[in-house]
């Protein structure tokens, strides 16, 4: 019986490894089936040609697989996004952390995560049906369908993720810092714009790089407003296609195995690798605000 | 003085005017979807197949398509993560495996959505055979929300507090049994936050399912794991972007539907958190 015991016990202790070491497992194996599908590209191109290639004709004959329209398709939307949505999911994090009674400080936060639950699809919906015209008439633009419509609503999206992360980083400042600057004589403002920051930095450049990352790797919503033209952009109201959208939009029609298909491959590997790069810094910038 | 006091009030006025411009818009987007959405509810929308070339009728394949996969995906998910919070809280030590574990679960939770689309076509669909299908689709998505899984089951374990496993192995019990018998039923409430949150997570998602598993229209409703489903968020989507004529109310009513399941979930797990930490 005793005997029966440990071996059960022994059973379940491996399975709680094997699920411990699970998220290891799934990251390289992500890597390894982008890598399997997507290295193939290089058959039809070469490296330099996929990455700094001006065109992106992926169904003429021969097909041109240059990809720089798309990676400056999604720069562009996320520089936009990144300049609405840092300072005001910034100062939106210092309010509720730090200002607001705690009665509102509930109200708000059940604001911004019933913002951050609303489905992606959702948001490209309302964008689609509402910002789009929007945009077109108020800037009298031939379509509405921009990147500044993709900027607006992935700023709207990485909100939550700054907004929360920047939150935490402030209510974690020691309280004795702010009692000390307070007990000196300083305004609740002075205390905040002079102490709190500083103990918060580190929290804050990691909320804001996740919040790149969120934004970097969108799709629908953006798919859908931005209105996919492959062409290297040279204004925020003009048409424009990110990588994520490319997948998401030609996947469904590219022959498997054909170069189109690989290309589409190796867009997400790039996807990966920026994300990975993103997460990795700002894992780093929250460990060394923890250390302090 | 006087000069700091109008200051402070300047600077709180921008914050605070900052933070109305995030949650309005929240709130008149709810307001919106439901007004807009209300008029297209009725019993025959939640409960027929749809008619017209999708411009009339119900949406329910769409809506049990949503189930399906929310089902299946955490089914596959719960067991793997909630094991995978036991072993990071109660196994691992503070070394490099630990530090490793961490920031893959990290990375899984910032890859992209479309990437977990790709990922799951070229694992599961084309190299495993499984087809565009619900496992495909549903293995696709549960890897998708191990994270969310993972970190709110820690902090449930976490907040165990250590005198229960003290007394547990004082009285000879091994490691296993003061897991299963003083810690997990403590944390019952805050897995059962993390697997409803996942919920919300996976009936919203899109680009995962585009390759995996979701379906444009099918005549008939589904009657094995290796069937394609239709589903919500892509319905929402195709309504939107594919099939021109489609009412309007039609689409916000689809959108109702959509939204208001992942509230009403998302609602669910915060009351529950909130009692966990009440009784901290």
């Amino acid at each position: 019986m005793a005997k029966f015991r440990k071996l059960k016990e022994f059973v379940i202790e491996k399975l709680i490894f094997a699920s411990g070491i699970a998220s290891i497992v799934f990251v390289v194996l992500i890597f390894i089936f982008l890598l399997r599908e997507g290295v193939s590209v290089i058959k039809s191109t070469s490296l330099g040609a996929f990455l700094g290639g001006r065109f992106w004709y992926p169904i003429s004959d021969p097909a041109k697989l240059g990809i720089l329209p798309l990676i400056l398709g999604s720069l562009l939307v996320t520089a936009g996004a990144i300049l609405l949505a840092v300072p005001l999911g910034i100062a939106a994090a210092f309010y509720i952390a730090d200002v607001a009674p705690a009665k509102v400080r509930y109200v708000l936060k059940s604001g911004v995560e019933i913002l951050a639950a609303i489905p992606s699809v959702v948001l490209g919906f309302l964008g689609i049906t509402l910002l789009v015209p929007f945009l077109k008439h108020t800037l009298g633009l031939p379509t509405g369908l921009t990147a500044l419509a993709g900027s607006i609503m992935l700023a709207f999206m990485a909100l939550p993720t700054i907004i929360s992360i920047s939150e935490d980083a402030i209510s974690a400042v020691p309280r004795e810092y702010k009692e000390g600057a307070l007990a000196l004589g300083a305004t609740h403002w002075q205390t905040l714009t002079r102490v709190i920051v500083h103990g918060a930095m580190p929290g804050i450049i990691a909320a804001s790089m996740l919040g790149i990352g969120r934004v970097i790797g969108e799709t629908m919503a953006v798919m859908m407003v931005t209105g996919n033209a492959a062409v290297i952009p040279t204004s925020l109201l003009q048409p424009v296609r990110t990588l994520t959208a490319t997948i998401a939009a030609e996947m469904g029609e590219a022959a498997k195995g054909s170069p189109h298909y690989f290309a589409l491959f190796a867009i997400g590997i790039v996807l990966f690798l920026i994300s990975f790069l993103i997460n990795l810094t700002a894992d780093l910038f929250l460990n060394r605000g923890k250390k302090r | 003085m006087r000069n700091e006091g109008a200051r402070q009030k300047i600077g709180f006025g921008f914050l605070l005017g900052a933070t109305l411009f995030v949650v309005v818009p929240v709130l008149a987007i709810i307001v919106l979807i439901v007004v807009k959405g209300w008029s297209a509810l009725s019993l025959e929308f939640l409960i027929a197949m749809p008619r017209d070339g999708m411009r009339a009728g119900g949406i329910f394949p769409a809506i049990l398509g949503t189930f399906i996969l929310v089902f299946t995906s955490i089914a596959f998910a719960l067991p793997i993560g909630v094991m995978a919070a036991v072993y990071l809280s109660e196994y691992a030590k503070d070394n490099l495996l630990t530090r490793i574990i961490n920031l893959a679960i990290i990375n899984l939770a910032g890859v992209s959505s479309v990437v977990f689309g790709l990922f799951g076509l070229s694992l599961f669909v084309v190299f495993l055979r499984f087809g565009v299908s619900i496992v495909s689709g549903a293995l696709t998505l549960g890897i998708m929300t191990l994270p969310v899984i993972i970190t709110t089951t820690r902090e449930a374990l976490r907040a165990v507090p250590r005198s229960y496993r003290e007394v547990s192995f004082s009285l000879g019990a091994s490691r296993w049994q003061t897991i299963r018998h003083s810690v997990l039923p403590f944390a019952t409430p805050g897995i059962l936050t993390g697997a409803i949150l996942s919920i919300g997570r996976v009936a919203g998602e899109t680009a995962p399912i585009l390759f995996t598993v979701a379906a444009f229209y099918l005549p008939k409703l589904p009657h094995s794991l290796g069937d394609q489903v239709m589903a919500l968020p892509y319905h929402l989507y195709i309504m939107t972007t594919q099939v021109p004529g489609v009412p309007e109310n039609y689409r916000y009513g689809t959108a109702l539907v959509l939204v208001g399941l992942v509230l009403v979930v998302n609602i669910v797990a915060a009351r529950i958190r909130s009692r966990i930490r009440r009784n901290k």
